[in-house]
Formats: structure tokens, sequence, C-alpha cells
């Protein structure tokens, strides 16, 4: 064999590794624990009105989201039209996580840009993120009306990722939409 | 308006590096002068319309547009102005920008002062340089477009994350891309070469200098990385076998391989496949660089936000380009004939002693880099290797390099009697040994082997290096003096040597100490006095801090004072350590703010760095002769008959470059 | 020399150079690598005895401690199944907080105690380091899984 051809040989080797490599491990692409397991339990202060409280039962009895946000995240403000437009469509219940952020800031957001969620729940620390396995923002949790999560997506939701994941999810279990 | 007309300019270029591509390396395969000169205009215009892309990002920058999704997160607006400036190439899509950007640069460049080149070279390598383009290009249109909007805008910016706000970070990529990507230059001569089936000895003094060039640029963004992070992350570090820093440095062992091996294929017309090899190597490891930063596979401190298309992306165009390069290489190499021979005691023979050891310092990183990965995926079991391993395993090819370095230069081209060479380095063997001993023992206190052997080769590289020069100054009567090659030569391996006993002197006399202090308060650390006379609050332009202000003495001799600050940014609240460092090239003194421990007291890191100076002092000089040698009239001239260099053996010793 | 001469001087060499690199890479490999143990496999014992490991999770909020003036640290990090306490004497990193991802190097002593000699948080807001996610993530199950238990969802080794 043409001994010039080893270099070729080690190197094909060497991406078929890294392509090996890429697959294996996305930090971010961890599915979600509970995808087809039952929603954590939580309960936690409202944004708005810290007298009302909202927890898991909030939840049952139809589809909802839940979706994680905070002031300091740039790609929840990109979403941010998606999730109003979504509202106005009243399709499904919106419920926010107000993740690890200022309480005034978060109230100022909603007033500014619009409020889509029915109600934000206000996670100062992130206790109940981290019992949702949320590790960053914008997140988003697909939960069927028995509180089971079914699917969740990191980063922001636009038209095209709501109808593929989404809404293909609900319908494939006869939801209907 | 204006982000709009950026993709629309980048769209444009596009378009023109395709014809770039595409045309010239048609044209020089059927010899139409009219296609192949389309090349140089192409990369003309290709290069203005990104220079309009990118004026149109730094303008999003500097006006405040967060309407742009790119500016929304890396920018605020009190973000002082330069730094809105270097926020363009902070994060993964700038950056992707700048460096297409500098492509198309030295693509005009090569197409400005490749005059002398025939037509159909200099297409093929103009068109290699467009494929690269298009492939950087297309990344950045399909997957990673700056000018993305952001509907509604934001209000104001997620800020430029604050270890960026520095001078020094500023200017560090634009410098290590101007090398990366001048390692392109080198990849389109060689894939030319490989192209039209001519390598020969003009082939090397073409390429020479625009890989000693980059080379150059490599180096000093190396080295500026490295001081940066020593004054402004590391806590005193200066090099953490990080995979980023493993990424650019792998580029530069290789490149330095093959500015040597160049210089052989130049003179004797030898090595031809290694020289090949090496160049396509070198840019290949910029492109695996690329690769290891942006797509999330391996995780560092310094990585660019993660996302695997974007990692697809720069894989399959890294294989297409490798492959196909390596591809060309084993079709033609074997007919690359070299029927020169050389002696075993022979500037030749050291060389290729140089190729191999830089080939394994290389493989050793490379393997160190990706063996965590490598052995997740093969046990799933989570490793690191750390500077623990790396400062070993690098250590095995290196000491062997830098004695032989002292040695090689002095050497023949072809035959070197011994006698001779022996006797030019008598003198730096002896003022070794000396200082060998000297250094360590005297001046600091305490010797070892490793210690003997480190400081000895730098003072053996150090007055090796100089020999020539002197023998230069001391000529008389008519002889032509020291070409710009041999003293860019010299210049740079003294700066090796420079470097050589800063890393020595300070891994091993370095001190680092942990201690509490307060207000008032004064510890001795290696033999200094530490007093903090206060601590007060101060104000910047997008940060405020807790600053201390400490004197330091030694003897009881007041030395300087420096303020250390730990600061907290307005937006992003993460807060940031400033280190007071009172510089020297003898030593550095640097004090840190730690953590507040209550009663008024603060956890200080006091360090004691002797000759640290020295290593980035090191690649100064070392960039200084690079930029020297490629001054060298040789390039500058027609060629002449003066350009036929011939082989010197003389009685002494006495080597040209 | 002639070329073939000269090809397998540069091809023994290369092999000598490879050799010699690759029996140093081999045994100083084992080591300098260092593990990642999850907090679970801590506690249950599963870690390297008498060498440093790598630990990670999130620092539990409240559990900071600091003896007034002094530099020595304790805190615990926990996977949110298991939990750790760990001691540190020196300057914590910048971005080193209760309630976000930490990494460790250090050993474990027989109190169960883990001595790190280094602590790095290296994250943001956004962004955690890969081995502490994937860590957490696995353990929501445990927890999941204990809550209906009714235990604390912490299987520590009875060794």
């Amino acid at each position: 064999m043409n001994r010039f051809l080893w270099p070729l040989i080690i190197v094909a080797g060497l991406i078929v590794f890294l392509v090996m490599g890429l697959r294996h491990g996305d930090p971010r692409a961890l599915p979600s624990p509970f995808i087809g397991k039952a929603a954590p339990e939580f309960e936690l202060p409202t944004l708005k009105n810290p007298e009302v409280r909202i927890g898991k039962q909030n939840l049952l009895g139809q589809y909802s989201i839940v979706n994680v946000w905070a002031t300091w995240c740039v790609m929840c403000r990109a979403e941010h039209g998606f999730l109003m437009d979504l509202a106005a469509s009243r399709t499904i219940p919106i419920y926010g996580i107000n993740w690890r952020d200022s309480r005034p800031d978060a109230i100022r957001w909603l007033d500014e840009l619009g409020d889509p969620y029915i109600a934000s729940a206000f996670d100062a620390d992130g206790r109940v993120g981290i019992d949702w396995g949320v590790y960053g923002a914008p997140e988003t949790f697909l939960v069927d009306p028995g509180g089971t999560v079914i699917y969740k997506h990191l980063g922001p939701l636009d038209a095209d990722i709501w109808q593929r994941e989404f809404v293909a999810r609900m319908n494939s279990r006869g939801a209907g939409t | 308006m204006l982000p709009e007309v950026g993709q629309f300019a980048l769209i444009l270029a596009l378009s023109l590096a395709i014809c770039q591509s595409v045309l010239p390396l048609v044209g020089a395969h059927r010899g139409d002068a009219a296609m192949m000169r389309v090349g140089r205009t192409a990369a003309t215009g290709q290069f203005v319309f990104l220079a309009v892309a990118f004026a149109c990002l730094v303008w999003a920058f500097l006006s405040d547009d967060f309407s742009v999704l790119y500016v929304a997160n890396h920018s605020q607006l009190s973000l002082p102005t330069m730094y809105k400036v270097s926020a363009v190439w902070g994060a993964h899509e700038g950056s992707l920008l700048l460096w297409i950007l500098i492509l198309a640069a030295w693509t005009v460049a090569v197409a400005r002062f490749s005059g002398d080149l025939p037509e159909a070279f200099s297409a093929r390598v103009i068109g290699v340089l467009g494929f690269l383009s298009v492939g950087f290009l297309l990344f950045a249109i399909l997957t990673s477009n700056p000018f993305d909007r952001l509907v509604p805008a934001a209000a104001d910016g997620g800020d430029l994350n604050p270890l960026l706000q520095d001078p020094g970070l500023a200017i560090h990529p634009p410098l290590l891309y101007i090398g990366y990507v001048g390692f392109s230059v080198a990849f389109a001569f060689a894939i030319a070469a490989m192209l039209s089936g001519d390598l020969d000895r003009t082939w090397a003094k073409w390429t020479r200098p625009w890989t000693t060039l980059a080379w150059m640029f490599l180096t000093l963004g190396i080295a500026l990385g490295s001081w940066w992070a020593y004054y402004e992350l590391g806590w005193g570090g200066w090099w953490f076998w990080d995979a980023v820093e493993n990424a650019s440095f792998m580029p530069w062992l290789i490149g330095t391989a093959l500015i040597h091996s160049l210089a052989v294929t130049e003179r004797r017309g030898l090595f031809k496949s290694w020289t090949l090899l090496l160049a396509i190597t070198a840019f290949s490891l910029s492109l695996l660089g690329t690769f290891l930063v942006r797509s999330g596979i391996i995780v560092s401190v310094h990585a660019f936000a993660t996302d695997p298309t974007r990692g697809f992306f720069i894989l399959s165009f890294l294989a297409v380009v490798v492959i196909g390069a390596l591809a060309l290489y084993a079709w033609r190499a074997p007919s690359l004939d070299s029927d020169a021979g050389f002696g075993l005691l022979s500037r030749e023979t050291f060389l290729l002693l140089n190729n191999v050891l830089f080939v394994v310092a290389t493989a050793l990183v490379l393997i160190g880099t990706l063996s965590p990965l490598v052995i997740e995926m093969a046990t799933g079991g989570k490793i690191s290797i750390g500077p623990p391993w790396f400062n070993v395993a690098f250590l095995v090819p290196t000491l062997p390099l830098v004695i032989l370095l002292g040695m090689g230069m002095h050497a023949a081209w072809r035959k070197q009697p011994a006698q001779p060479w022996a006797r030019v380095l008598r003198i730096p063997a002896i003022v070794a040994v000396v200082l060998g001993v000297v250094i360590p023992l005297f001046i600091y206190g305490r010797i070892s082997i490793l210690l003997f052997v480190g400081c000895a080769a730098a003072a053996w590289i150090l007055v090796s290096s100089l020999i020539p020069i002197v023998r230069s100054l001391r000529r008389e009567k008519g002889s032509a003096g020291i070409t710009r090659a041999a003293l860019g030569m010299s210049v740079a391996h003294f700066g090796m040597g420079l470097f050589v006993i800063g890393v020595t002197i300070v891994s091993a006399f370095g001190v680092e100490s942990d201690r509490a202090l307060q207000p008032g308060q004064s510890i001795e650390v290696a033999g200094h006095e530490f007093e903090m006379k206060e601590l007060r609050n101060v104000q910047g332009p997008n940060f405020s801090a807790i600053e201390a202000v400490v004197d330091i003495r030694k003897d009881g001799d007041f030395i300087a004072t420096v303020r250390p600050q730990k600061r907290q940014y307005l937006v992003q609240k993460s807060p940031m350590t400033e280190a007071g460092i009172h510089p020297g090239l003898d030593k550095d003194l640097f004090v840190a703010l730690g953590d507040q421990l209550g009663n008024g007291a603060w956890s200080v890191r006091i360090q004691y760095k002797p000759m640290i100076r020295f290593i980035w002092l090191g690649a100064l000089v070392m960039a200084l002769g690079g930029i020297i040698a490629v001054s060298d009239r040789r390039y500058r001239v027609k060629a002449t008959a003066r350009d036929a260099v011939p082989d010197t053996v003389t009685g002494t010793g006495e080597a040209t470059a | 020399m002639k070329p073939r001469q000269q090809r397998m001087l540069a091809v023994g060499l290369a092999a000598l150079g490879i050799a010699i690199a690759a029996g140093l890479t081999l045994r100083a490999f084992q080591d300098n690598m260092m593990f990642f143990v999850e907090i679970s496999d801590v506690v249950a014992g599963k870690h390297p005895k008498e060498r440093n490991f790598r630990i990670g999770g999130l620092v539990v909020g409240g559990s900071l401690q600091r003896e007034q003036g002094s530099l020595d640290v304790s805190f615990e990090v926990t996977d949110t199944a298991c939990t750790v306490p760990v001691v540190y004497t020196g300057v914590l990193p910048d971005l080193f907080r209760e309630g976000q991802g930490v990494v460790a190097h250090g050993r474990i002593g027989d109190d169960g105690v883990f001595v790190a000699d280094k602590i790095l948080a290296k994250h943001d807001e956004e962004y955690m380091a890969p081995e502490v996610a994937e860590s957490l993530s696995k353990h929501q199950k445990d927890i999941q899984e204990a809550a209906v238990r009714g235990a604390s969802g912490c299987n520590s080794s009875a060794s």
C-alpha cells in the first residue's frame, strides 16, 4: 500500500471518532428524566400576587405548558412574541416559572412586553427549577391532564417547534387541538 | 436597515467566493488566462463586501442596536465604547465573521503580492482560498448569522462577559485568527503544488514568508492569551493546558516545524513530503481547533456556546478539506523526488529530528486533549487530563529539542565536519553548565536535576544563538555580514531561550499563598511584606468594586502599592477579581482579593513569580525574529543569480539560514 | 546518506519517539487521570481510595460555613439525591455560590468528608458543568422513586 496513505487513514479515523463524540453527548440534550413520569409537586407564590399560591394541582385537568423564564435571559425575550401569540389563540394554558429572578424586574418585564401566562410562579432561589431538572432558560414543559410530563424543550419556542414537537404529541394522544 | 445590508453583503461575498474558488481552478486546469485572472478580482470584491458586513455589525454595536439578537446578547448601554467594538468578536457569530474577513484579507494580500508567481499557480492558490471562504461563509449564513433580529427589540443588552472587558483580550482573537487563518495560505500553496505536480525549491521559497508571517501572529496571539490569563483569570497561572489553549498551541507547534522544514526544502530540495504534510496539518489543526471550541464536544471555560448543528457543519467541512488534501498528498507524494543526500552530522539531520520531535509533541497534546472524550465514550467514566500529565509528557520531546536546538543551528548543510562544530559549541557548553548551576543555586537557593537541565538548556540556546550575530559584527573587510534570514533565526532562537529560562524559574521558584488579611495587618510571603492599608469602595463605568490598598516592602524598603479589586458588574452580577500586580523583569508580585472572611478580613492570594515576564518577552522576541526573517532581501528582490544560494562548508562551521 | 537511508533514519527516530512518548503517556495517564465520581456513588462508597478524584453537584443552600477570619470553609454538595460534606482551605472562586454548580478536586477521608484541594465553579446563569448537569438529571429519578416510597432518596452504603 502506498505509505503516503497513512495520514489519510489516521485522519479519517479521527473524524469518525469526532462524529461519534458529537452525537454521544450534547451536554444540553440530556433527556428530562420526567418524560413519561409525573411532574414534580411544588407550591410557590405567584409573581404578581404573593398571597396567591400555585402548584401542580393547577396544571391538572387539561394539557398545559410550563415555561421557565427570566428577565436576564435574552432568549426568553426572543420567544416571548410567540408565547403572546399562543396565549392569544387560547389553545392551551401557559404557566410560567419565573426562575432565579428579581420580582420587580420580572413584573416590569411582563408589563412592558405583555403577559402570556395564566400565572407565573416565582421561584426565587431556583429550588423548584432544580426539582424540574431545569438547568437553563428558557425551557418549556408539556404536561398532560393527568400531570405527567410529556415533553421538555430546551431553548426558545417558535411556531415551527410548537407544531412539530408539542402539537404533534398532543395529537398522537388524541387530544385534538 | 443596516443589519439587513450586512446580511446582504454576506450573501454577495458568498457568491463572489464561489466565483473565486471555481473559476481560477478551472482556468488553471485549462490554461484559460481570463478565468484565472477572475480570482484576483473576485477576491478583492469578496473582501470589500465582507468589510461592509463587518462594518455593519460594528455599527450595530456602537449604535446600541438591540434589535439585533447578537448585539442584545453581548452588549450593554453602559459598556465602554472600546468594548462595544471588541464585543463584536466576543462570541461565536461575530468571531466567525472576523475569521472570514481575515481570510479574505490574506487572500487579497496573496493576490497583491504574488506578481512573480506563475499565473496558474497563483490562480490555484486563490481558488483554494476561495473554497475555504465558501465553506466558512456557508457556515455563517446557514447556522451562525450575526445579523438575526430580535423581535421585540430589547431595551438593554445582556452585557459582554466581564472577563472579556479587557484590552488584552480585545486584541487576542484578532491576532490569533490572523495566525490561524494565515496557515491557510501555506495550505493553499501546498494544494496548488499538488494540483500542478510541481513542488521544488522555488515553491518553498514562495511559501516561506507567508508561513513565517502567519506563525508570527499566532505566536503573538498565544502569548497575549497567556499573559491575559495570568493577570485577569488564572490567579497567577499562565498556561492551563485547557482544551481551547491546546487548540491554538497545536497549530503553532506544527507551524514551527513547518517553517523549519520549508528551510530544508528551499535550500536542498529535501523533505518535500514532510513539508507538504506539515503544511496540510498546520491548517487542519486550525480547523480542528475551531471545531473543538465551537461544537461543544469539549468542555472548557473558554468554549463558545454549544450547538451540535454547528459542530456537524464544521466537522463536515473539516472532513472535506483535510481528507481532500490528504488524498491529493497520497497521490502526489510518491513522485516527489529528492535525490540529494546528507551526512549524519548535518543541518538536515537536526531539522529532521526537529520535525519528528515537534510532531511527537503535537501528538501528545492532541492525545491529552481528546482522551477524556475517548475514555468517556468507551467506558462512560468521566476523567480529566490536566496540567500534571501535560507538564510531564510535554517535556519528553521538548527537552531533547532545546538541547538539539543549540547544536543544530551551527551545523552546516549537507555535511558538517565534527571538529570545527564542536569547537564552536565549546563556549556555549561551558557557559550553559556554569549558569545551569549558578542561576538556580546562587540566585534562588536551590538546585535539582531538572533545574540544572532547564537553566543550562536556556543558557545553551541563548549563547549559541548569539554566536552568528557576534561573528558577523566582528567580521571586517567586505564580507556579506549576516543576512536578515539568519539574523531572524538567531533572534527567534534567542527568544526561545528567554522563554525556557522564564518557564524553568517560575515553575520551580514561584510561591503562591492564600492568607487572611485585614486593614492594618501585614503578612510575609517569599521574603516580602504585604500590608493592607485600607479597603474602600470604588465605582467604575459599568461596575462597582471593593478595592484594597496594599503596600509591598522588602526588608523594610518600600517597593510598590498595588490595588486589587473585587468587582461587581452591574448587569451580569457575577463578581470579578482584578489582581493588583507589581511587574518587574526579575519578578512579579501579585495580590488578588478572595472572599470576605468576616471581622473585616479578606482572604487574599499572594504570588511571587520570579522571571515570569521572560515567558512573554521570549515569545515577543521570537515573533521579532520572525518578522526580521520575513523582511529578508531575497523575498523582495526579483529572482537573480544571487538566489542560487551556495551550501557553505567552512572550516569554522559557519552557517547561513 | 542516501534517500532510502534517510527515510529509515526518519522512520526509526519517529518510531523511537512515539514509543517513548506512548510509554510515558500510558504510565502517566494512570497516575494523572482525574475521575469524576457522582455524589451518590461517593456516598455509596464507590470512589477511588487513597487518591484524588473529582466530585460535582450543587452547593446546598445554607450549608456554607466559615470560621470568622479564617480561610477554612465547609459546605455540602448534592446531586439532589445524596449529599457530601466538603472542607476546603483557601480562596473560593468568584462564581462559587450556594445553589450553583461546583466541581471539587480532592479526596475523601474515612469520616466521609471530602477534603478539597481545588474548587472550580465555571459556569454562569445559563450554563452548568455538563458532568454536574448530567449527574443531577440522573438523580431526579431517584428522588422521584424515593418520594413515592417515602424515603429520602439517597442509598448510602452499608459498609
